[in-house]
């Protein structure tokens, strides 16, 4: 079992194949005849769409097969061990010593029920490598390489009491715990804010490179691949399309497959149409309160999530809300929608004052404001048919049936792009991209003025959500629709949106035109999120100058000042966490929510830059040379 | 704070068991209204003197309007004076607490039994789901919680007491002196009683564990290098305890139920028994008591899953 030891390739893959076996017994290849090596210590990176198989093959390398998947191989070696002959136990035994694990979604990857530290050590127990109290100091040291706030003591909590970035790096220190052979990391900053994923990268890296660590990155996103990968291949259902040297297969893709992934990563924006100047916006928004949770007797909700937002949809545009996860985006729709009543403010739709909730709006109103969803998958009931989900708002606004039902169903089926014989089938058949183009023609179906669209290309692949993008720019402008475009990647929102506000813990930073707001941005928010975007250029994450540690929680929560506070790099000390920043007026036009100056955010905009021009340190390499061989 | 919020939480529980109870008072109360006959002609016979029926139905109270009837008794239990029994005059509370021991000996008895048995089932089941034997299991526990226990208790009589001699199909407590003694008077009684919830326990348990062990922090743990008896004991076990012991706590109030007809059937002196022979004579302080006792006992079993549920969960316990 042990093979002779190859001192250059940690890695060796020949002619790796997946079968899986469905529901009927047939068996179908998943991943088909693969082959690739890495080197010790060099970082290789799979790059592809959901269903490429990526995940299998990485799950392969560790002998682990899905329920019903099996593996075969001529060659599948990890060092010196052959996986594919390892027994049961000797498995067991390789599992969590040679290669380690770290999973896409960190709050599922860890144990709700125990504390963090004796899960990040369990496998130096299991494995027998230390004593506990080694394994206790080398798990702390880790946490302190991994940049982690309170090293000491955040291993006796629970995974509930730290965010999602920290534990994506306790999962790192988890992996590193055992020292493996072999480190598979599974688009393991995906589910992350980009300004987070930044922090979490770096770390990675840093960790990855000092330890001398081979590793392979899994990941659907070339920009991020590209910061910390030697080396990438591209799959494509289960087959390797290219694989190639980063800087190389970035500057000089051969497939057209990967071409196709570098156009979808950097999308470009769609063509506006123009729009014609009415006296009256669409949609309206003054002073808008809501929350969740009873409201209070001071007018506010238990749970306070959206802060005097002020928004004005103009007939035709296309409007942007960006933001992390938690800023209140899609309170905001919620609102809108009339699915969560406000609890302070007014919401107008072309000068017609909206009631809060949906059950007094009449039906007109509702007919011209309908919502698309995030997740196709759970936004459409399952045990109906596409033609009855599309037919159901064309029956209740439009009094549709019979043949003319049935010609209106084929039309929206082809205004999306979908065959119409399409109709007959359950979204169980259908795929991601498909559904979320049901759901925009129900959507339609009601024939809106304003369509929500909330994060309608998160949960779809790159060139997936990229076609979906096209299909709202053309109907945009068949239609003559308005959007409401909520999400929380900037590219997407640069893509489609011409105006764009900015939200940050439910309060609006800053808005204006896309192209002045998101080329010059003013408020340091908006800087922070646009420079967190991840570019295809390799080198970027040593460029992007370092997020300033928070001030602590204290400095700005809970008060009146502002809530970016304690995150802000340009902060006033004094005035900033006592004092709601006042509104701006800038002079490109945009506005934003800022004690300082546009003159003075714009200079110590240029003054940061310089200092992160600054070569990086070297240490860098030296730390690598020598712990290789 | 963390504690404050645990201890809320469980006096919420407790105090909204007790107004429950409140409500069964009055729906047990109502229940034994409705039942036929004057209790006052039940006692006397049929030879009674119709001056004799209204002398003692007003001494028992029941020319009183049915709310005050109501008051009086829930006063008379709340202070613990649970009355006397109408046909033979014994204080009720004596009456009870000589016969709970035993029903309390055969509930604990079962629960010894089924309890081991059903987790070990659900457990092995889980952890080898879709194998041969998970499907032998399965199909074993749908077939025994289908029949009904009347049944199960007649077929073990013939076959092993009527058949076979090797237990007796009564159960005399008077024989259990000896640890072979009491396993022969309690073999049928408790092996009825397991075999319907073992079945209910031992596919709840599963159903909750095969939740847990397709996580991903389960899947982990395998990648992490443990093996299954880790998985299962470190990792998917405590965060199944809520459900498991919902589970167990439904099962055993099971028990309750069944009881009745073992009871009955193997003419066994325990409280079902005893609430049997109450409705029988009409004996209403009797026939009240045992409802309320049962009825506590249901809710005190939910509400220790609940509890169990509660501390066992780290979201609650630590904020």
């Amino acid at each position: 079992m042990n093979l002779p030891m190859d001192t250059e390739t940690a890695v060796e893959v020949a002619d790796l194949s997946v079968m899986a076996a469905d529901s009927a017994g047939a068996r179908r290849p998943i991943v088909d005849g693969v082959s690739f090596t890495i080197a010790r210590g060099e970082v290789a990176a799979l790059i592809g769409e959901s269903g490429s198989g990526k995940t299998t093959i990485a799950l392969s390398l560790m002998g682990f097969a899905r329920t019903g998947c099996r593996i075969a191989a001529t060659r599948l070696r990890v060092g010196r061990t052959d996986v594919l002959a390892l027994k049961r136990r000797e498995l067991a035994a390789f599992r969590g010593r040679n290669v380690c694990y770290i999973a896409q979604s960190a709050a599922a990857a860890f144990n709700p029920a125990r504390r963090i530290l004796p899960q990040v050590i369990e496998g130096t127990a299991i494995h027998r490598l230390m004593s506990r109290a080694a394994a206790e100091a080398k798990a702390i040291a880790l946490f302190h390489a991994l940049a982690l706030p309170d090293p000491e003591g955040i291993g006796a909590r629970f995974p509930h009491q730290v965010s999602g970035g920290q534990l994506q790096r306790l999962l790192a220190a988890m992996a590193l715990i055992t020292e493996p052979e072999l480190l598979i990391l599974d688009e393991p900053t995906t589910a992350l804010d980009v300004t987070t994923q930044i922090e979490v990268l770096r770390a990675f890296k840093r960790v990855v490179r000092e330890r001398g660590v081979t590793a392979l990155y899994v990941s659907h996103d070339l920009a991020v691949v590209a910061q910390i990968a030697d080396r990438i291949a591209v799959l494509r259902d289960g087959r390797m399309q290219e694989a190639a040297q980063t800087s190389h297969l970035i500057a000089a893709p051969e497939h057209p497959y990967t071409a196709s992934l570098l156009a979808a990563a950097a999308p470009t924006p769609r063509a506006a149409p123009a729009a014609a100047e009415a006296p009256v916006p669409l949609l309206d928004i003054r002073g808008l309160v809501a929350g969740y949770g009873a409201v209070r007797s001071s007018g506010l909700p238990t749970v306070p999530v959206l802060h005097n937002v002020d928004l004005s949809i103009r007939q035709g545009s296309a409007f942007g809300v960006v933001g992390e996860s938690g800023c209140g985006k899609s309170t905001l729709a919620r609102v809108i929608a009339g699915l969560l009543p406000p609890a302070r403010g007014s919401i107008r739709l072309e000068g017609e004052s909206l009631a809060g909730r949906a059950a007094a709006r009449t039906r007109e109103q509702l007919r011209r404001i309908q919502i698309v969803f995030q997740m196709p998958d759970v936004a459409l009931n399952p045990a109906r048919t596409v033609a009855r989900i599309i037919g159901r708002p064309l029956v209740f606004y439009h009094g549709l049936s019979g043949a003319a039902l049935r010609r209106r169903t084929a039309e929206l089926l082809e205004l999306v792009h979908l065959p119409t014989s399409l109709a007959a089938r359950y979204p169980g058949e259908l795929s991601g991209g498909q559904k979320q183009r049901v759901n925009l023609a129900r959507a339609l179906a009601a024939e809106p003025s304003l369509v929500l669209c909330d994060e309608v290309t998160s949960a779809l692949d790159t060139v997936i959500g990229a076609q979906i993008l096209d299909l709202l720019a053309e109907l945009r402008e068949r239609l003559g629709l308005s959007y409401l475009f909520i999400s929380h990647d900037l590219a997407t929102v640069r893509a489609l949106c011409d105006e764009v506000m900015v939200l940050y813990a439910g309060r609006r930073v800053e808005s204006g035109r896309r192209d002045t707001l998101l080329r010059r941005p003013v408020h340091p928010y908006t800087e922070l999120l646009l420079s967190s975007v991840p570019e295809l250029r390799p080198g970027w994450l040593e460029m992007v100058p370092p997020v300033p540690a928070a001030r602590g929680i204290a400095a700005g929560m809970g008060g009146r000042g502002c809530p970016f506070f304690p995150r802000c790099p340009h902060g006033i000390p004094d005035l900033c966490a006592r004092e709601p920043p006042p509104l701006r007026m800038l002079a490109k036009g945009a506005e934003i929510a800022c004690h300082r100056s546009e003159e003075d955010l714009l200079a110590l905009q240029s003054q940061k830059s310089a200092t992160a021009a600054m070569p990086p340190p070297a240490s860098v390499s030296t730390c690598r040379e020598l712990q290789c061989p | 704070m963390r504690n404050r919020v645990i201890l809320r939480l469980i006096g919420a529980r407790i105090g909204a068991n007790l107004l429950l109870l409140l409500a069964i008072s009055l729906l047990v109360f109502l229940g034994t209204e409705l039942l036929p006959g004057n209790v006052a002609e039940i006692v006397l016979g049929q030879g009674a003197t119709p001056a004799a029926v209204a002398a003692l139905s007003a001494a028992m109270h029941l020319n009183q309007p049915a709310p005050l009837r109501y008051l009086l008794w829930l006063g008379g239990l709340v202070s613990g004076h649970l009355g006397h029994s109408l046909v033979n005059g014994d204080s009720v509370a004596s009456l009870i607490a000589s016969r709970l021991p035993n029903s309390l000996l055969l509930a604990g008895l079962t629960a010894l039994v089924s309890v081991p048995v059903a987790l070990a089932l659900g457990i092995t089941a889980a952890v080898w789901r879709g194998t041969l034997y998970d499907r032998i299991v399965n199909v074993l526990t749908v077939a025994s919680v289908s029949v009904p226990e009347f049944l199960v208790a007649t077929l073990a009589v013939l076959v092993f007491a009527v058949r076979l001699h090797w237990l007796p199909a009564l159960a005399y407590l008077g024989a259990a002196d000896s640890l072979g003694g009491l396993f022969r008077v309690f073999a049928l009684p408790v092996m009825t009683l397991s075999f319907a919830i073992v079945a209910q326990m031992a596919r709840m348990t599963r159903a909750a564990l095969v939740n847990t062990l397709e996580s991903s922090y389960v899947e982990m743990a395998v990648l992490k290098g443990a093996r299954p008896a880790r998985v299962v004991l470190r990792h998917a076990l405590p965060n199944a305890i809520g459900p498991i012991a919902n589970a167990i706590a439904l099962s055993l109030s099971f028990l309750l139920g069944g009881i009745i007809i073992v009871e009955t059937i193997f003419d066994y002196p325990g409280l079902a028994r005893l609430m049997v022979d109450a409705v029988s004579t009409r004996d209403m302080p009797l026939i009240q008591a045992c409802a309320m006792l049962f009825c506590a006992f249901y809710l005190l079993l939910v509400l220790i899953a609940d509890i169990a549920a509660i501390l066992s969960n780290p979201r609650l316990r630590f904020r």
